[in-house]
């Protein structure tokens, strides 16, 4: 088991500083125009829990949720196996290595807001080359008017761009496999299903439970690329939790429920992220706590 | 169990010119079936090399390995069907102990019940019964290594354990438990066994016979004894004991082998034109106090006298001058031991003095 | 390994590629279209080549400036990022103390808060040190989020190295500082370098932040391209080629950092 050093707190002490710094007096501004009703910046009234009430009684809000909710799963469930089936095939040394880790990284490194504009043109049927294609193939594609294609196209757009973050994770993290793994298994006569299954995919527990907690929480506070892909729409098809709440923010430009609604927003992240990590800790305990620390 | 005979070279290199570019020169060797080796060296001398060839791990540029007269060159480790331990222990953090040592087997097919019993025995032999159930992630290192070790005895026609450095992360005070069990089983399976290491200790208390390495060559095969009393190499002389051989500068001419300018011995036909490299080998076990002026000693000035409790190690410095070599000698505490700046006799020949020339050994002293 | 499984992965890996590379194709292919071609014409490459878009990024200083900036302040942010989040990370793999557990959920919970909650408090925060429009603030701002995920990063890696390897190595008589730096670091060279690419591809393409605390002076690529929108409508053209030049210098970095990334875990020459 880990040794106790409570010296230890001087090499986390750096850390906790700055993200202090950068968090936590912010954030406690944010609480404090969360329960104010602030009519202007010399009468502030304080209202309690009164936003954060109308806000959670919201109609709109729930739906909002429960198309965020979907959205996200559906995220995990492709660009998790696809991240890690990517992974397994990128070559691991020489030239071809180097290359292909370049090509594909390029998605993540495009802005946001280019890569929904850039998608807004690929998907057109009269100048976009995906559109174009789908329209040949006989599809009536239409992401401005058909709310299946648009999610669809925002789910394809997201997979696009987001899938290359676990690939490089669990390639960095099979490359920190041993050889006398591999070398173990062959002598031991296992199969490649069985290379896969009793090494690798073991091994890399650590860096996908990374990939698939920021992936979840990305994609839970997206907002740029749906937004300038399709506005949300069409109707409110493709509007998910962010955009719903900037909507709302931005229309009614007050403080007070716009700080008490990011703050939901916050804690509801918070919660799944929390009941997520949890999970994932208790059902990968041996490995950490022995592979490193014990 | 198989024997295992090496008739090779390697080079990394596409075209090997000099002796630089072998990690291994040409080499004839041969693993009696059962037997237990060592391939003792310091790093980088083409040890774990030379395991790799024999496990299958890495081919041979030139050259062929045969396992009981059958040539293995092409085959993959799982086909040669040897077993091998690596440096930190590799098992399946998602298995039970049991169900890592009966790994093997089921990639074989063999039936349920035969597995049961031999995961049973060979649990048994390392002591491990009682963990049968425990998953493998949650064990010390040592438990873990012995596991890697059952998974290589679970199979019953393992032609050769091969062992790369294994107690490197094992705590010190159990190594020698670990390596107890290693002979305990050597004894029983009665398995051919090669185990690479650079700690002569291990390899000397563990093998029956040592192969000792440097730089891509084999310079002896011998037991323990053999590598002690008559070391083929100034090397292996320099590496085996502690601290190793002594070596001085000798002349040997018609009047005989002379030492820091003085006759210790008779002239000698298997010395005769030796020239400049030729080097008088004598252990500090072997160094003895001398009466002033007797044959075969030398007059030297004490210089360091360590108490290492069974026995004095004392350092002395032949002739006057500083540039001359320095002599170490075991004494045991029983005799009179020398103070620092005395001036002593130490006798260098005897029965187990060695000469070396160009570093490789011609002859011991006449009797 | 067999030939038809090698074949398969082959494959799914040019399919993926191809799938990955047509948009980006789109987008050079725009690049180098006139707007007007862009909006009414179906072509798979310009049918009027033009380079003006890209001239207008290279002499209008407002274009490169911007990258220039971002680069500056995204340089910063991942040097201190990873430089205090080695050490944390350290701290977290190898040892027990009082919290630890609560800190590092903690730590994550930073990087899960939507950079909208904090857009007015930081505004109000660096007008207050007299830090707006620089590229320190912005390095500052961003650490909010890419040092979790470094130290989480890390952690992860550092985990996967056995105990064993430091103590040995240690023994040897090394001091803690030059342990780290010149043993340990090595070993977790594929988690430094997947770290140092997330903290430079994260802050590269942040918006919000690095928008709200610049004007001018340290205005980014990525709140340039956010003003192609005109009378005339949008910039198609430019938007494009400005597109393009922002893969660049990721395209660099992870190019620098190949080596990190693919290395393996050389275990035992220690």
């Amino acid at each position: 088991m880990k040794p106790v050093n409570q010296k230890a707190w001087l090499l986390i002490l750096p850390v906790v500083l700055c993200v202090a710094f950068s968090a936590i007096l912010p954030l406690m501004t944010v609480v404090n125009y969360s329960v104010q009703d602030i009519i202007s910046p010399e009468r502030r009234v304080f209202v309690g829990t009164e936003w954060f009430k109308s806000v959670m009684r919201d109609d709109d809000l729930h739906g909002a949720l429960l198309r965020q909710i979907t959205f996200s799963l559906a995220v995990l469930v492709v660009e998790i196996p696809l991240g890690i089936a990517l992974a397994l095939s990128m070559p691991a040394k020489g030239w071809k290595s180097s290359a292909v880790l370049v090509l594909v990284a390029i998605s993540l490194l495009i802005p946001w807001n280019v890569v929904g504009t850039i998608w807004q043109i690929y998907g057109r049927t009269d100048i976009g080359l995906m559109g174009a294609a789908l329209a040949k193939l006989g599809f009536n594609y239409s992401y401005t008017g058909n709310a299946t294609h648009a999610w669809l196209t925002v789910l394809l757009m997201d997979v696009w761009h987001w899938t290359p973050l676990v690939a490089l994770l669990c390639f960095a993290g099979l490359r920190a496999i041993p050889d006398a793994y591999y070398q173990a298994a062959s002598i031991d006569g296992a199969s490649k299903f069985a290379v896969f299954r009793y090494i690798q995919l073991p091994k890399l527990r650590g860096v996908l439970m990374i990939a698939v907690l920021l992936r979840f929480m990305d994609s839970f506070m997206i907002y740029t690329e749906p937004f300038v892909l399709t506005g949300g729409g069409p109707g409110n098809a493709t509007t998910f939790l962010s955009q719903y709440l900037t909507q709302k923010a931005v229309g009614q430009f007050d403080l007070g429920p716009a700080a008490a609604f990011s703050l939901i927003y916050f804690l509801i992240i918070l919660l799944l992220c929390f009941i997520l990590y949890n999970w994932m800790q208790r059902v990968g305990t041996a490995d950490k706590t022995e592979a490193g620390h014990g | 169990m198989a024997r295992i005979d090496l008739d090779l070279a390697h080079a990394y290199k596409a075209n090997p010119q000099r002796d630089e570019d072998y990690a291994l020169l040409p080499l004839k060797m041969s693993f009696d079936d059962g037997g237990a080796y060592a391939l003792l060296g310091p790093s980088g001398c083409g040890k774990t090399t030379l395991l790799n060839l024999v496990s299958g791990l890495v081919k041979p540029s030139q050259g062929s390995v045969k396992f009981d007269g059958a040539d293995v060159t092409g085959r993959t480790p799982q086909q040669r069907n040897i077993a091998q331990v690596f440096q930190f222990p590799v098992i399946y953090d998602t298995m039970t102990v049991a169900e890592n040592l009966a790994f093997p087997l089921r990639n074989r097919g063999v039936a349920a019940d035969k597995i049961k019993q031999r995961v049973g025995k060979i649990a048994e032999m390392l002591e491990m019964s009682g963990q049968l159930g425990t998953r493998a992630a949650g064990l010390t290192a040592d438990a873990k290594q012995k596991i890697s070790l059952g998974r290589g005895l679970v199979r019953e026609d393992v032609s050769a354990v091969l062992f790369d450095e294994p107690l490197t992360v094992i705590d010190p005070h159990l190594k020698w438990q670990l390596r107890r069990k290693l002979k305990q089983i050597h004894h029983e399976l009665k398995l051919t066994l090669i185990y690479v290491t650079h700690d002569q200790v291990e390899a000397l208390t563990f093998a029956e016979q040592v192969v000792v390495m440097t730089r891509g060559r084999a310079v002896q095969v011998g037991s323990a004894s053999d590598l002690f009393e008559r070391p083929q190499h100034t090397f292996v002389g320099h590496f085996i004991g502690s601290p190793g051989m002594n070596f001085l500068p000798a002349r040997s001419d018609a009047s005989g082998v002379s030492v820091a300018g003085r006759n210790v011995m008779a002239a000698s036909d298997a010395l005769a034109g030796s020239g400049d490299t030729l080097k008088l080998g004598v252990r500090p076990e072997y160094v003895a106090l001398a009466e002033p002026g007797s044959p075969g000693a030398l007059p030297a000035t004490v210089t360091q006298a360590q108490d290492i409790g069974t026995y004095w190690l004392v350092t002395a410095r032949i002739g006057s001058g500083p540039a001359e070599p320095l002599i170490r000698a075991r004494l045991s505490p029983e005799q009179l031991i020398p103070k620092v700046g005395d001036a002593v006799w130490l006798n260098i020949v005897g029965a187990h003095t060695c000469f070396y020339k160009d570093d490789e050994l011609v002859s011991g002293v006449n009797a | 390994m067999d030939e038809s499984r090698f074949k398969k992965r082959t494959l799914f890996l040019v399919l993926y590629l191809v799938f990955a590379i047509l948009p980006v194709y789109w987008m050079i292919n725009m690049s180098f279209k006139t707007n007007e071609e862009i909006l009414s014409t179906f072509s798979l490459w310009p049918q009027n080549f033009t380079l003006a878009h890209y001239k207008t990024i290279f002499t209008d200083a407002s274009w490169y400036s911007g990258y220039i900036n971002s680069l500056i302040y995204v340089a910063i942010n991942t040097v201190i990022s990873l430089a205090v989040a080695l050490p944390a990370a350290y701290a977290f793999s190898r040892y027990s103390f009082l919290g630890d557990k609560h800190v590092f959920f903690w730590l994550l919970t930073n990087r899960m808060t939507p950079p909208a909650v904090f857009l007015l408090p930081f505004f109000q925060l660096y007008t207050t040190l007299g830090l707006m429009d620089t590229h320190i603030a912005v390095a500052l701002a961003h650490l909010l989020f890419n040092v979790p995920l470094a130290v989480w990063i890390l952690e992860g890696f550092m985990s996967g190295v056995p105990r064993e390897i430091d103590e040995t190595a240690y023994i040897d008589g090394y001091s803690f500082p030059r342990f780290f730096l010149t043993i340990y670091i090595p070993l977790i060279k594929s988690g430094v370098g997947v770290a140092a690419f997330f903290c430079f591809m994260f802050s590269w393409v942040e918006l919000l932040m690095a928008r709200t605390l610049t004007s001018v002076d340290a205005k980014p690529i990525v709140a340039v391209m956010t003003r192609t929108v005109s009378a005339s409508g949008m910039d198609w053209g430019v938007l494009a080629a400005a597109g393009v030049l922002t893969i660049v210098p990721g395209a660099i970095v992870i190019w620098f950092v190949r080596h990190y990334i693919a290395k393996g875990f050389a275990m035992g020459r220690v």
